[in-house]
């Protein structure tokens, strides 16, 4: 692999996942975490999950991770069974996850350096250039405990990014953050995805987050988990979290979000998972 | 320096008061020699030598243990946080032992190693191994499972995730259990050189013997004093440091 490949926009892959099923086993009695759920994402498109917490949609996206396994069903990617995590397809958390002993420029050679084919000084082009994308090139040497907490999602970004991955899957990233960050991170991240073209399956329970980033927003419900509303969001990009435009979507989306809360079987309480 | 004043006049207080009872001659002064001729027995070992060469003896028998000790224990406390049967096992035994007051190692390393450096240097690899087993065991354990989730998105696997997530991450407890494996490796070799003339060399535990047998008061009471300050600086200068730097870092305290 040369360098100039791996600063291409590589094809963003397609995702299916077909009727998964997954349940976790607790003191209370089974919880049936997923049932039976499908989706398709398309090649380059950016799709939310919107749901409660403990509706599953974690444990989907784990699921795509290949971190866990489905009870039943399956997840393809391109065309490929999923079995196990991959470098087409980089995981961000909702803490950054970053290693604490290294400092941002190499949290974000980690996963360059297991990936195979890269010269050293390759590595380093392609790190500075990540942290460059995500505004931190003057922080490359600092320390996570140095960092402030978007900082840090913004290095987490740049690692996941960094091995230039197909398939970018989010589990709520920016629910730790104060709202002014997360706001300029909304514009950030869109701005990359149209940059860097990826697929991207992004979890959150924060409907307005959802409709700002999401080309679709799919609305999970609890107990079992289940995609229940689908809805189009069709706004030009850049989007403004604030616009009155995007707040109508969002009014949709929570309108159904809340019938569903109360039609669906009555909430139990949350299994650790 | 208003706080270092106040260390100070502690400690001034302190000695004022032991030269206060030493001057009311409430009991003899070979039993409770003045700080004036405690001070003079410290000046006159230095300068002649045998207080360094006892200090180099005891701190080379204490950092050979230590540190083999500690590079024993640091695989086997990864092996016990790996494999249930590790920690069944292995680990059951390390809990065991490390509760084992180190001293009790001292009769077994006489009649197996008879005088020797040997039996020094076994009862401080005893008294430091099992502690630093546990630590690194518990502190793998602490390690926040996202670390290992991340690292396994990135394609990291078993040995590279062990070595580059798992054993950094556990950092933090496990130099709280070198500190803990040298206080203890540190108690078990007074105790030894104490119980044991080794004729390769004079420790301080020798000294504070010896100073018993000669009824030597000042001695006893200038060698502890040594002793006290030696653990001081290993806390304060070893230690701590280390261990607010990764606390800090790792956002663990």
């Amino acid at each position: 692999m040369t360098l100039p490949t791996e600063f291409q926009n590589e094809a963003p892959s397609k995702l299916s996942v077909q009727s998964v099923t997954k349940r976790f086993r607790s003191r209370k009695g089974d919880v049936h975490a997923l049932d039976r759920v499908s989706l398709d994402v398309n090649e380059g498109e950016f799709v939310c999950l919107v749901g409660p917490s403990g509706c599953g949609k974690s444990t989907l996206l784990n699921i795509v991770a290949g971190l866990e396994s489905a009870d039943e069903g399956r997840v393809w990617c391109d065309g490929v069974p999923v079995t196990a995590p991959g470098r087409e397809r980089m995981m961000m958390f909702q803490e950054s996850a970053l290693f604490p002993w290294l400092d941002a420029l190499h949290n974000v050679l980690f996963g360059l350096r297991l990936k195979p084919g890269l010269k050293s000084a390759e590595r380093r082009e392609i790190a500075d250039f990540y942290l460059r994308l995500v505004g931190l090139e003057k922080f490359r040497r600092s320390f996570v405990h140095e960092l402030s907490g978007g900082m840090k999602q913004r290095v987490a970004l740049a690692r996941a990014l960094a091995p230039n991955p197909r398939v970018l899957l989010m589990d709520e990233p920016f629910a730790a953050l104060d709202a002014l960050t997360r706001e300029q991170l909304y514009g950030d991240l869109q701005q990359i995805w149209q940059e860097r073209r990826k697929t991207i399956l992004f979890v959150t329970h924060n409907v307005r987050e959802a409709c700002c980033l999401g080309d679709r927003v799919l609305l999970f419900s609890p107990h079992p988990g289940r995609i229940r509303a689908e809805f189009k969001i069709d706004l030009p990009r850049p989007r403004e979290i604030n616009s009155v435009e995007l707040a109508r979507h969002a009014t949709a989306v929570t309108a159904e979000l809340k019938r569903t809360a109360h039609t669906g079987t009555p909430a139990r309480e949350e299994a650790s998972v | 320096m208003k706080r270092f004043a106040k260390v100070l006049v502690f400690f001034a207080g302190l000695l004022l008061a032991w030269q206060l009872v030493v001057l009311a001659k409430f009991w003899s002064p070979v039993l409770v020699p003045s700080p004036l001729s405690v001070g003079r027995y410290l000046w006159e070992a230095a300068n002649d030598g045998t207080l360094a060469g006892a200090i180099l003896v005891t701190l080379k028998r204490l950092a050979l243990g230590s540190v083999v000790g500690l590079l024993a224990g640091l695989p086997l406390g990864l092996l016990t946080a790996r494999f249930q049967v590790m920690k069944d096992t292995l680990g059951l035994m390390a809990l065991g032992l490390q509760a084992l007051p180190s001293v009790c190692w001292v009769p077994l390393a006489l009649l197996w190693f008879g005088q020797t450096e040997a039996a020094m240097f076994f009862v401080v690899v005893m008294g430091t191994l099992w502690s630093v087993i546990i630590a690194t065991d518990n502190g793998v354990r602490n390690v926040p499972p996202i670390y290992a989730r991340a690292a396994r998105t990135m394609g990291s696997r078993g040995l590279h995730t062990w070595l580059q997530v798992m054993l950094p991450a556990a950092l933090p407890f496990v130099v709280a259990g070198m500190k803990q494996g040298w206080a203890f490796a540190w108690r078990s070799l007074m105790a030894a050189e104490i119980y044991v003339t080794i004729l390769s060399g004079f420790g301080l535990g020798h000294l504070l013997h010896y100073g018993r047998e000669l009824n030597a008061m000042d001695q006893v009471i200038g060698i502890m004093l040594v002793l006290l300050a030696i653990g001081l600086l290993a806390d304060k200068v070893l230690f701590s440091p280390w261990e607010r730097f990764l606390h800090r870092r790792w956002g663990t305290a």
